[in-house]
């Protein structure tokens, strides 16, 4: 996006470039304007990325050891963590990477919500970005049966009767999916296929996503449009460089705490205990990051609608950009969307907290609400909102409320100083 | 830049590059274990010696067996075989090595099953040497010590390391 062209400095180099323009590219990647004000809620999308490579490389090693059988995966899993070297770090990075990716998202996609990411002219990469995140949801969910223990299994379970709920043809696709008339050994052959095959996928949105981004340029905290390049921008390299990779590092700590220290905190004991069709857990609860929609799905007294409910949580995401009206993008100048923003947060916590809990009692009461709440937040505030509320003056430019307009810092400090003198008078 | 500041590092260049390298060893710790997980495991680890109960091969008899993924001949000569292993000369031999060398009782010879070509599996009891092997592959002959005596083979059949237990067990690895 850069508005010189860029030629290699090397014949070579030029010679390559007018055939492919990587270099092109990797000057674009380098010099790529970026807004000076990012704050470190904008590191997160170099952190997912590096999740997702985490994961393709452990998993890729992972698929050397494991065997996609009924009768053999579970000790395969336990001959990685056994036998294989260093396998037990490797699977441990595996699947509290999936965790941790699911941390980043939900931190990258409430940071969209606050900053108002999403909206004009940026609707197809928040789109996109939901694409991503309902994949990396199947790709968890498929990785999560492959160690054939008891919630592997009791998980597919639940999760492919979901299909179940359509009418007329329910039965016929959950026999599709299974591939017989119950989950067993076709169903984990094709999960570990299909596992195998959407991380790529998403590593396909996640080029689009990027790309799409660079068309607009990010967004900022202040959420109004820059001049690219200009005093409000830096270039990504290196400023750009350098704090994602000190996010990332701080990031790390927190990913290695969990991997050498508490590995199995994030998983159900339940799962070193091989599959049985015979017997069902006391307990079954998806992994922490599902537990949202779980808790959506189980508040509906009815089957269809309650999966319906559960995809249409998902889905008043995607059409998120519409549904806000609003045109000021920040939170920074919507004084009650800030609130209501916070509500929000606490709403979607709750809903996790009841996923895991039983539904019964007030738990189920408290999920029903919550539940409702959600869908109130942006089927009926969100739209009405842009309409009615009085937002905040809106910074020409980021280097305004700093320098009084002025582009020059030398004036900057002029005007402060005389501020000074005036207090002090 | 002066040309002192060229010369000699300052702080920055000092922290930059220890930052690096500190950065190259994270990386290679983290690629290490990447790596390393191709490496027999060890349950394969396990598995590196068989024990061979010999009792019933008589002589004459060779017998195959697994060891590590690959085939071994245990193989009970005749009297008649050592001999004819043990007057070669060593001169017409394309690797030389005497025949008490490579057996550690003369009457049980104990070879890898593996081709030094590229890695077949020769046929008992066939080729041009009596009580030898021939590669179908490619056509290398071995002799009753295991010896390459024509075709493409560059060495004799290896001798895997091995102990006789006691005198009916051949513990192989």
């Amino acid at each position: 996006m850069s508005s010189h062209e860029y030629t290699p400095s090397s014949k070579f180099g030029k010679w390559f470039n007018d055939r492919l323009p990587l270099l092109t590219l990797a000057n674009h990647l380098t010099d790529y304007p970026t807004p000076k004000n990012l704050n470190y809620w904008w590191t997160f999308g170099g952190i997912l990325t590096f999740c997702l490579i985490t994961q393709i490389i452990t998993g890729l090693v992972l698929a050397m050891h494991y065997i996609a059988h009924a009768d053999l995966a579970f000790g395969s899993v336990e001959h990685i963590m056994r036998d294989v070297n260093y396998g037990w770090l490797i699977r441990y990075v595996h699947a509290n990477g999936a965790s941790m990716f699911f941390l980043a998202v939900y931190i990258h996609i409430f940071r969209a919500l606050y900053y108002g990411s999403y909206k004009s002219p940026r609707e197809i990469i928040w789109i996109i970005g939901m694409l991503i995140y309902f994949l990396m949801m199947a790709t968890a969910f498929l990785g999560y049966v492959l160690p054939w223990g008891q919630m592997s299994f009791w998980g597919a379970t639940v999760i492919t009767n979901l299909f179940s709920a359509i009418p007329l043809v329910g039965e016929s696709i959950t026999h599709w999916l299974w591939g017989g008339y119950s989950v067993d050994n076709p169903t984990l052959t094709r999960f570990f296929s299909l596992h195998y095959l959407f991380p790529f996928l998403i590593l396909g949105l996640v080029i689009l996503h990027i790309w799409a981004l660079h068309v607009p340029g990010n967004n900022n905290p202040i959420g109004i449009d820059i001049k690219k390049p200009s005093n409000d921008t830096v270039p990504f390299h290196p400023y750009i460089v350098i704090k994602d990779i000190f996010a990332l590092l701080i990031f790390l700590i927190i990913f290695a705490f969990f991997v050498f220290f508490s590995p199995n905190i994030l998983g159900h004991s339940d799962n070193y205990i091989e599959a049985n069709p015979l017997v069902t857990p006391a307990h079954i609860v998806p992994e922490w990051y599902l537990l949202p929609f779980y808790a959506i799905l189980r508040s509906i007294p009815d089957k269809l609608l309650g999966v319906i409910a559960m995809f249409a949580a998902i889905f008043v995401l995607v059409i998120l950009p519409w549904l806000d009206t609003s045109k000021v993008r920040s939170a920074l100048f919507r004084p009650i969307y800030k609130q209501f923003y916070w509500f929000l947060v606490a709403d979607v916590l709750i809903l996790g907290y009841m996923g895991a809990m039983p539904a019964e009692g007030i738990y189920l009461l408290i999920a029903r609400v919550a539940t409702a709440y959600y869908f109130i937040h942006f089927l009926i505030i969100l739209p009405i909102l842009g309409r009615k509320e009085r937002t905040l003056n809106v910074p020409l430019s980021i280097t305004e409320p700093v320098l009084g307009g002025m582009p020059n810092p030398s004036m900057a400090k002029a005007k402060s100083d005389k501020v000074k003198i005036n207090s002090l008078g | 830049m002066s040309d002192s500041d060229k010369k000699k590092p300052n702080r920055r260049d000092f922290i930059l590059t220890a930052t690096t390298a500190a950065g190259a060893v994270g990386v290679g710790a983290a690629v290490w274990p990447l790596i390393d997980q191709m490496n027999p495991d060890a349950s394969v680890k396990a598995l590196a010696s068989t024990e061979v109960d010999i009792s019933s091969v008589q002589p004459g008899q060779s017998i195959t067996v697994l060891w590590r993924g690959k085939p071994v001949f245990i193989k009970h000569r005749t009297q008649e075989e050592i001999e004819e292993a043990r007057k070669v000369n060593l001169k017409e031999l394309k690797h030389p090595e005497k025949d008490e060398d490579r057996a550690k009782k003369p009457e049980w010879l104990v070879t890898l099953g593996i081709c030094t070509h590229l890695g077949c599996v020769p046929l008992t009891n066939k080729g041009d040497y009596e009580g030898g092997w021939f590669c179908p592959c490619h056509g290398s002959h071995y002799d009753t010590s295991g010896r390459i005596r024509s075709g493409p083979a560059p060495t004799n059949l290896e001798i895997p390391e091995y102990t006789f237990v006691d005198s009916n067990t051949i513990k192989i690895g």
